[in-house]
């Protein structure tokens, strides 16, 4: 029975949670911490219970009101009316980043929130945030892709903005609002269009009926501007630093996973919406374009920060530029079948295994960023030194996580950068060796923050790290040790099918349709 | 073989990879352990050191700014025009973001 609606289930737990938690929050904080991350825990269970559904039946459709969660097509209709929950192989692998982060997100938020007021208001926000993103990932309706992403981007703005005792943040949430509803209002001109034009909001519909006119290249034009900025593409990065920065460090990485569902949007768009219709090589080539401005550019700003939480967020715009670049092979070479199956294919699992990756390195760099912050109640790396002396934990797992991000074996960040470096090199060499040195700028960046903030002599107080805040980064530190000692089976298992599923984008469509 | 991933070109094992690791901590160790042990890290020896001058511990720290000073003063060209970039003013986002849309929909016009 709950087989049947897990999809929405996943999105309506912690939808519903989140307006029960300012209630429980009345009885008792602690309660509240115990129903939040047990909501989310319970999320990740249905996730992970969708995805073996996902990668042994295919793709998993479930309609929204219908008599039955997976009539499609009632008898007399030629388009699907309801709103439709579609989950293949791509959706389901970011579901399991997106529930991973947000738990230990709200694990490490018990104690780093400990004495911040208005706690309730901040959980809420937490999983309202999560729910958007499940929904962004799910949707199998453009409208209704757009309603999640604005959910997501209310409940972020909301969250780097949520303590305004310090001025940045404030301005950081009113910069990031700005830029999300600019975005967004792009988003839904392009839905327009498409409504329109097609009479339809369905992606497998419109996927079926767009034939590539002047609006439909508008309509293109206005997805992938508002998503790439979403997702933090170079030159539309500069709301990243500043929101990622005022955050607090449970909630940045959680944005990190934030703008990886917009990036799940563009490549959703790109291969899905428009991959049957378009030449894809000039798309493919804006796509990696994009990516290597993202790398480089991102990487050398990174170098000159001062401030530690504003070095990191300039790291995850360089690397949303790996995934960018990899996908964007795949992508380039899409209708080029040789091409596809020599290199673009890996090209792409290589970028989608970037994407999990990063969110568990960067989410480990932000939370020990966090409890760096916590510690000292510093943030600029001029007035850090020593701190390896008292915070040995937060020491190691930065180790880990600098490593993986700088693609040093054997963490997971190697393994991913790998396959690109060797994939991209065939279809451009010169890509492949901009990404490498993009990496070494990388480690450069992360020594420079090892050397000024944990070692050398001790000279400022320190407190100790909570358990709960060093559960998580434990958590986020043993995936990434496991998916760098083992990436085979994370390839090969969901990876994989991720990657398959943006190529094939006839399934999406027959899977509504039928046919095919 | 469990943890061999194919990248496209060949294979990867970081299995195989710890191993030799391993194998080359143990040469490593073994020439370490040859080394003479009259080294006294206490007294003038155990003291920091710089340029000839004796230092407190506390001053000897570099800080984050000091650390690549040479390499971003060789790439100021670079660096220059990238910081001014970057003003932190909302108005110049929006710019960067209409300039990129209107480039995305030129090249999107010819697909």
């Amino acid at each position: 029975m709950i087989n049947e609606h897990l999809p929405a289930l996943i999105i309506g737990i912690p939808l519903l949670a989140a307006f029960a938690t300012p209630l429980i929050s009345k009885i008792n904080d602690k309660l509240r911490n115990i129903f939040v991350i047990g909501i989310l825990g319970a999320t990740l269970c249905l996730v992970i219970s969708l995805a073996f559904n996902v990668f042994n039946n295919g793709i998993f459709v479930y309609v929204m009101g219908a008599k039955s969660p997976g009539l499609t097509l009632p008898s007399g209709y030629k388009m699907p009316v309801r709103i439709i929950l579609e989950v293949d192989g791509m959706s389901i692998f970011m579901a399991i980043i997106t529930s991973i982060v947000s738990l230990l997100g709200a694990i490490y938020s018990w104690a780093f929130m400990h004495k911040e007021t208005g706690k309730d208001k901040y959980y809420t926000l937490l999983l309202i945030l999560a729910a958007g993103m499940f929904g962004m990932e799910f949707t199998g309706d453009m409208f209704n892709f757009f309603v999640f992403l604005e959910i997501t981007s209310i409940a972020a703005c909301g969250l780097v903005g949520f303590r305004i005792n310090r001025g940045e943040s404030s301005e950081a949430a009113f910069k990031t609002m700005v830029m999300y509803t600019l975005g967004a209002l792009f988003v839904l001109f392009a839905i327009g269009i498409l409504y329109g034009e097609y009479d339809a909001l369905n992606i497998a519909t419109l996927a079926s009926r767009i034939r590539y006119t002047m609006l439909d290249k508008i309509a293109l034009g206005l997805l992938v501007t508002g998503l790439a900025m979403k997702a933090g593409a170079v030159p539309m990065h500069m709301w990243v630093p500043d929101a990622y920065a005022e955050a607090p460090a449970p909630i940045t990485m959680i944005l990190v996973a934030n703008s990886q569902a917009s990036l799940y949007g563009l490549f959703r768009v790109c291969f899905t919406l428009y991959g049957l219709t378009i030449s894809t090589y000039t798309l493919g080539w804006i796509i990696i374009i994009l990516g290597v401005l993202s790398m480089f550019i991102g990487v050398t700003m990174a170098l000159i920060q001062k401030k530690i939480k504003r070095l990191m967020a300039y790291h995850a715009i360089s690397q949303t530029g790996y995934m960018l670049l990899g996908v964007g092979v795949g992508l380039a070479v899409l209708s080029d079948a040789n091409a596809l199956n020599t290199y673009g294919l890996k090209a792409m699992e290589g970028g989608i295994f970037h994407i999990m990756n990063h969110a568990m390195y960067k989410g480990l760099l932000f939370l020990t960023a966090g409890a760096v912050i916590y510690a000292t109640g510093k943030r600029n790396l001029n007035e850090l030194g020593g701190l390896a002396h008292k915070m040995k934990f937060t020491a190691i797992f930065f180790i880990i996580g600098a490593a993986a991000i700088a693609g040093l074996p054997p963490f997971n960040g190697f393994a991913s950068k790998l396959i690109i470096y060797e994939s991209v090199y065939k279809f451009n060499p010169m890509l492949s060796v901009i990404a490498m040195l993009v990496s070494i700028l990388t480690l450069a960046s992360f020594v420079k923050v090892f050397q000024s903030a944990f070692l050398g002599p001790e000279i400022i107080e320190v407190k100790k790290e909570p358990k709960s805040m060093i559960f998580a980064m434990l958590c986020l530190s043993v995936i990434i040790i496991a998916f760098g000692l083992f990436p085979d089976i994370v390839v090969d298992k969901i990876v994989a099918p991720a990657a398959n599923a943006l190529v094939n984008s006839m399934q999406y469509i027959a899977a509504i349709l039928g046919g095919a | 073989m469990i943890g061999t991933l194919e990248t496209g070109y060949g294979v990867w094992s970081a299995l195989y990879w710890l191993l030799g690791l391993v194998v080359l901590f143990i040469i490593v160790y073994f020439i370490y352990s040859l080394g003479g042990k009259t080294v006294k890290a206490s007294g003038d020896k155990g003291k920091p050191f710089l340029s000839g001058n004796e230092m407190e511990k506390e001053k000897i720290h570099v800080k984050a700014s000091n650390i690549y000073w040479g390499f971003t003063e060789a790439l100021k060209s670079y660096y220059t025009p990238l910081k001014g970039g970057h003003t932190g003013n909302i108005n110049d986002y929006v710019s960067w973001f209409v300039v990129v849309l209107a480039i995305v929909l030129i090249l999107a016009g010819g697909l």
